[in-house]
């Protein structure tokens, strides 16, 4: 620290000590104020449910409980998963409405496939029959998106206007698949998508494998600061502080680490305890048996997906060239960037996205109806303005809008938990929105 | 090289040994009803600076962008060393040669000059992913030559001046071995100090052997560093002239009142009358 005390320069001294601190760990702030708002929110739903009811939370609550953070998790998945391809249709100044019909549409898809043509035919529970389905599933979602986009792009018709219809006819296609019958249940394999638990296999992976996972990425935090550490090493370029490498580092481990032992510390209840010792003759002792859930799958499916789409977002081409196009779609042209198949290429990606979440949601409910999603186009686009996307283009983060997705589940979460009517929670979530919007132009202004 | 012979009075091409780099010839474009460019006829030697000058609206940076691909003409032909060409988009242009600093400068404003400077052509790792690290040490040494007091790498070009902008816009026009640079009023946001290195910039470039269409404002400034300058008027051209066979009010009257002097090659936009009494 004394090494970094020594300012030259007179205005680096007048900065303030935040000020110097997120510069030398290169750490967005809106995402430090997007952590804070969610230590708010958790906080002061643990304290008010306390008051309530009170319950064996961190502070007494019912809020801050591994079984409750374990489900707030897999609750936020499905829109967290979507809200990622929306940052990139919204930083290229599109707009996608149309995500929670299609994931209506391609669930019923998914569950008619199952229950009324590969259950029959294979064999119901065949292990190739999710397999199958998720992949026409999310072939099926990838070619709404294209279609979709190729109506933008190569025919002009505005987005808004597109997904509009999309959102109607997707909806009205879902229905007429099933005629507003509920198809269930769905495959027993596939059910493990959604992280219930199917008989007696947990949708999560368990504590040792939940253990070996966060391992996993605490080692992967700390290679990527190092390689990319060496990587500036080789070009002469300046470098953040040792301590802010560091501190970086320890912060990101001991998150994953503190959220592998919360999600290992959820148990399973104890009739599927008994269940499960009962079909494999396991003897349970008379205190009781704590086996873990871990990270559920749904969760993990949205990790990979965050990850993945960050990779896309900042180290490739077509990432690039979203955030180019966003930010002067005249210019990306003239430097030869082919805009409208980057265009169709986003949606694509989109109609695939809320295939997956899709299957999520349709494996959670072990059904699939033609209303499923309803609504979820305008919580994954309030997620990804939450997270700091701009409605003018060119701007957004993949994590600031999975945060974002955090922040809407907890808060619809937290009001449930302390027996808020659902009408009220609607005015709730629609207030916050707008809020956090004028908070974010309001800190942009005093930035500027 | 073409050696260029001194001491013609009369304005006739000078004979060349080789067809010119670029010639674009009786090119159209209208926009609605109005006819941006009517009918030009424009070419370029290599080693060349032609300037290009005119009011406003006079259909310059139009005639320009339809050599760079921005814009597809209604009727004409463009050749570059004699052969027929298509330029449907930028990059059949950027695959010719033809680099261009566009007069909006046409940068991405909410990334960073390396990002920018390599944008629609990003170097990458053996894994295929951006290799920004290589893109900005690159990015360092090319703006080092053309603004040395450039350190703001890490901001999106929006926070930058408007010189500053202009240097990032000019380093990746000539980054990527350019035949043939366009510049649309190159030095419009540069203080004195910049415009002059710009100047010496062109000078470099010509050395080299590179065409330059330059467009600007400054009369003084074309010709400084112009070989030949070509007039626009209300769509059309209304003479091309060797620098050395006009004067500054020649041109001035060119600019303003389309009167073609004796030292230039009427156009199509020429003063029917001018060319009557000469
Ligand atoms: N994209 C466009 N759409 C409609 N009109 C245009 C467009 N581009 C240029 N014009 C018109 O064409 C004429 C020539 O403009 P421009 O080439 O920009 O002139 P200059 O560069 O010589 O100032 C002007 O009348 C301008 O309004
Ligand atoms: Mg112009």
């Amino acid at each position: 620290m004394a090494a970094t005390d020594n300012t030259q320069n007179p205005a680096m001294e007048r900065e303030g000590a935040l000020t110097r601190f997120l510069r030398a760990t290169e750490i967005d702030s809106r995402m430090l104020g997007m952590l804070g708002a969610l230590l708010v929110i958790w906080v002061g739903f643990d304290l008010a449910s306390a008051i309530v009811r009170g319950g064996d939370g961190l502070l007494g609550g019912t809020f801050l409980t591994p079984r409750n953070l374990w489900i707030l998790l897999v609750q936020t998945s499905s829109i967290a998963v979507m809200t990622t391809g929306m940052v990139l249709i919204i930083v290229m100044r599109h707009i996608d409405l149309s995500v929670g019909s299609v994931l209506g549409f391609t669930a019923v898809c998914i569950g008619t496939m199952q229950v009324y043509w590969l259950g029959p035919a294979l064999g119901v529970g065949h292990p190739a029959i999710w397999i199958i389905t998720l992949i026409l599933g999310l072939a099926l979602g990838a070619a709404i998106g294209a279609l979709h986009g190729t109506l933008i792009a190569y025919f002009g018709i505005p987005s808004f206007i597109v997904t509009l219809g999309g959102l109607i006819v997707w909806r009205g296609a879902a229905w007429s698949v099933i005629r507003g019958e509920t198809v269930a249940p769905m495959d027993k394999n596939f059910k493990l998508i959604g992280g219930g638990i199917s008989g007696i296999t947990p949708g999560s992976i368990g504590a040792t494998a939940s253990w070996i996972l966060g391992l996993i990425i605490c080692a992967a935090i700390v290679a990527l600061i190092y390689l990319g550490r060496q990587q500036r090493k080789r070009f002469n370029f300046t470098l953040k502080p040792v301590w802010a490498e560091v501190l970086l580092a320890v912060v990101g481990c001991a998150a994953v680490v503190g959220i592998t032992w919360v999600l290992n510390a959820y148990y399973w209840p104890k009739g599927v305890v008994d269940r499960w010792a009962l079909q494999t003759g396991a003897v349970v002792p008379p205190e009781g048996l704590n086996i873990s859930f871990g990270y559920s799958i749904p969760v993990l499916i949205a990790l990979f997906v965050g990850i993945a789409m960050t990779f896309v977002a900042n180290r490739t081409r077509f990432g690039r060239y979203v955030y180019a196009i966003g930010g002067n779609p005249e210019a990306a042209e003239l430097a030869g960037i082919n805009t409208k198949k980057i265009t169709l290429m986003v949606f694509s990606l989109m109609g695939m996205l809320a295939a997956i979440s899709a299957s999520i949601s349709s494996a959670r409910l072990d059904s699939a109806t033609n209303a499923l999603g309803q609504f979820d186009e305008l919580y994954v686009i309030a997620a990804a303005v939450i997270g700091g996307t701009s409605l003018a283009g060119g701007l957004g983060t993949i994590y600031g809008a999975m945060l974002g997705a955090l922040v809407m589940q907890s808060l619809q979460s937290g009001m449930t938990l302390l027996n808020f009517e659902s009408a009220t929670k609607d005015m709730v979530v629609g207030c916050v929105l707008v809020f956090a919007v004028f908070v974010d132009q309001v800190y942009q202004r005093r930035v500027k | 090289m073409t050696t260029h012979t001194h001491g013609h009075k009369h304005p006739t091409e000078v004979p060349r040994s080789s067809p010119p780099l670029i010639e674009m010839r009786d090119i159209s474009i209208a926009f609605g009803g109005i006819k941006a460019v009517d009918h030009a006829s424009v070419n370029l030697y290599p080693g060349e600076v032609v300037g290009l000058l005119g009011h406003n609206g006079a259909g310059k940076s139009t005639l320009i962008k339809i050599l760079s691909g921005a814009y597809k003409r209604d009727h004409g032909d463009i050749l570059i060393n004699g052969a027929k060409v298509d330029i449907t988009n930028p990059r059949d242009a950027k695959a010719l040669g033809i680099e261009t600093i566009y007069q909006t400068l046409a940068l991405a404003d909410n990334v960073d000059a390396a990002a920018n400077l390599y944008l629609g052509r990003e170097l990458r790792t053996r894994w295929g992913t951006l290799d920004d690290v290589a893109m900005e040490a690159e990015c360092r040494q090319v703006m080092g030559r053309l603004n040395p007091n450039f350190r703001r790498f890490k901001e999106p070009v929006k926070a930058l001046s408007g010189g500053q902008r202009q240097s990032v816009a000019i380093a990746r026009a000539i980054h990527f071995n350019a035949r043939i640079l366009i510049m649309d009023e190159p030095t419009a946001a540069l203080g004195p100090q910049e415009t002059a290195q710009v100047g010496e910039l062109i000078k470099q470039l010509k050395a080299e052997g590179i065409g330059i269409f330059l467009i600007s404002h400054d009369i003084h400034d074309v010709f400084d560093l112009a070989d030949r300058l070509t007039v626009m008027k209300n769509g059309r051209v209304v003479g091309t002239a060797r620098t050395t066979d006009v004067d500054h009010d020649e041109v001035l009257g060119m600019i303003i009142a389309g009167k073609c002097p004796p030292g230039a090659i009427p156009g199509p936009g020429a003063l029917q009358t001018a060319s009557a009494a000469a």
